[in-house]
């Protein structure tokens, strides 16, 4: 397939009027990117850069990935968190020449980068600005790990491949995503806003929950995206019902049958589907039956060119979605020989059903036999008292760990705790291994979050 | 509510939770006859630090591991100022 860059994509027709990048505090019309420019006309000094795309709102971040895309030989999605102490080592590690940036309150100057160009949504024409043919890398942070976060080199190819256009591009799609776009689940939802015709909400992290869903409502978002998390924090405000989307999808974390339930309930009218993707593999398949784990046909074939194995336990992708290399560090190989990239999500076959059980590296050992925190989770996640749970290892001086729970009622549960905690027990024992069952529940008001918008899991 | 008696009452729980029968309790009970294998006693003790707000056994690496249940009782005891 010939490369086609992002831009390009503005100029196809698409049914039912105009489209937008929404971001908190402003919206750009993509028409006005096809012959306009964010970049302030140093667009053509950008050609061939090696560029940290270093923005604080996402909105501009998408213009100018969407502008630099076939024009900078290399760009760096860094998200809104983004630790600043690792940016030396990022800019030398990536060889950056050139930072887009839309934040004078940082001084980005003592980085010793020689270009500076300013993006902004104010767009102004610029008829020279024509999409460059250039195979950009776009480079990802993986996401979840402590320390300086591992880059991964994609390119448009690799993070459009499970995205097919249709013949209809409907303008009247609003995208929405929980996500930072600079992350790999939001970039999805960009570029399908890009590729299939409509307009896109932005998130803000700044911004609080209830005026976000606010916002979702005013825009009108019909095809909004997030996390398990994410989505347990929207079952929780009043202001949920502000929208109606017609279709709700959930990655980036396990997906249990609670949370599917509970968005089905809250809208009825939605498709809830839920996904696998990794910012290394890529989308391995999406299950759209609204039950959790996944049919064992998928695996064999996930119907979007991908190639999907469970071997050792865990999920392997092979696919055109496939990250090629992570960058710097020998730019070692994501792949094994074979081809596959192993995603290290474990995963268990029960009723011709394949169902996630957790990470390879957060296996929690008791007594010499091996627990999955999320699989735990998923059955304290089924009392209908509960919100949202958390299970992690405490030190033990008989079997070296055992696994305690943390959990979060639900709103409005009249609490008799020493029963409550008696009847997850109870649901434990029933559901799962005697070793598997938490040693402890404790009742707790919240849990944190990861800027990635997953479960925080200090103890891995 | 004695030390010997949280003990003993979170222990007749933990048996009754994981479908263990136990042995009536003494202080001369050996631990390892009462009916509670490993994975019980991981429970109990994360149970009774839920309750009390330590766990003796992590609290110092050396503290042995007690023989009957007046032996537990003791280490309890023993570590409870010191945690206080």
């Amino acid at each position: 397939m010939p490369h086609r860059p992002l831009r390009d994509w503005l100029n196809e027709p698409a049914n039912g009027g105009e489209r937008f990048l929404h971001g908190r505090s402003a919206s750009v019309a993509l028409a006005d990117l096809r012959d306009g420019s964010s970049l302030g006309g140093d667009l053509a000094a950008l050609d061939g850069a090696c560029v940290l795309v270093l923005t604080r709102d996402q909105l501009t971040a998408a213009l100018a990935l969407i502008e630099l895309d076939g024009v900078a030989r290399r760009m760096i999605l860094c998200p809104a968190d983004f630790a600043r102490e690792h940016l030396p080592v990022v800019i030398a590690k990536a060889g950056v020449d050139a930072i887009v940036t839309d934040d004078d309150t940082h001084d980005l100057h003592t980085l010793g980068v020689p270009l500076h160009v300013t993006c902004t949504p104010a767009i102004a024409p610029d008829a020279a600005t024509q999409p460059g043919s250039r195979q950009t890398e776009w480079i990802l942070f993986t996401s979840g790990t402590t320390g300086i976060p591992k880059m991964v080199v994609h390119t448009v190819e690799s993070l459009t491949s499970a995205i097919k256009p249709g013949p209809r591009r409907d303008a009247r799609i609003v995208w929405a995503t929980f996500y930072d776009i600079r992350r790999y689940g939001g970039l999805q939802i960009l570029l399908r806003a890009v590729l299939d015709g409509g307009s896109l909400v932005l998130s803000d992290a700044a911004e609080p929950l209830a005026e976000h869903l606010a916002r979702l409502g005013a825009l009108g978002a019909t095809h909004v995206t997030g996390t398990p998390s994410h989505w347990r924090r929207v079952l929780m405000r009043p202001e949920a019902h502000a929208m109606a989307p017609g279709y709700v999808r959930l990655s980036g974390e396990i997906a249990d049958q609670a949370v599917l339930d509970n968005l089905h309930a809250l809208y009825p009218q939605a498709r809830v589907v839920h996904a696998f993707a990794s910012t290394e593999a890529g989308v391995g398949f999406e299950v759209a039956d609204a039950r959790e784990g996944v049919p064992a046909g998928t695996i064999d074939d996930p119907g979007n060119g991908a190639k999907l194995k469970v071997e050792d336990g865990s999920l392997r992708i092979s696919s055109p979605g496939n990250a090629s290399r992570y960058l710097g560090d020998g730019d070692l190989p994501l792949a094994a020989p074979d081809g596959f990239v192993d995603t290290n999500d474990m995963m268990e076959l029960r009723d011709g059903r394949y169902y996630f059980v957790g990470r390879r590296g957060r296996i929690v050992n008791v007594g010499g036999l091996k627990v999955h925190p999320e699989e735990v989770e998923a059955i304290i996640n089924r009392h209908p008292a509960v919100r949202v749970s958390l299970v992690h290892p405490r030190r033990n001086a008989i079997t070296g760990s055992v696994v305690v729970a943390d959990v979060v009622l639900r709103e409005h549960v009249d609490a008799d705790a020493e029963g409550l905690r008696r009847e997850i027990v109870e649901l434990c024992i029933g559901q799962l291994a005697r070793h598997k069952v938490p040693a402890s529940v404790r009742f707790v008001p919240s849990l944190a979050f990861s800027a990635s918008g997953k479960l925080a899991r200090h103890y891995a | 509510m004695t030390m010997k008696l949280t003990i003993m009452s979170e222990m007749q729980r933990v048996a009754e939770e994981q479908h263990k029968s136990l042995a009536p309790l003494s202080e001369d009970l050996v631990l390892l006859d009462s009916g509670f294998d490993s994975l019980c006693f991981a429970v109990l003790v994360a149970r009774l630090e839920d309750k009390l707000g330590f766990d003796p056994f992590t609290i110092a690496d050396d503290t042995s591991l007690p023989l009957t249940i007046g032996d537990l009782v003791r280490v309890y005891e023993n570590a409870a100022p010191a945690a206080a």
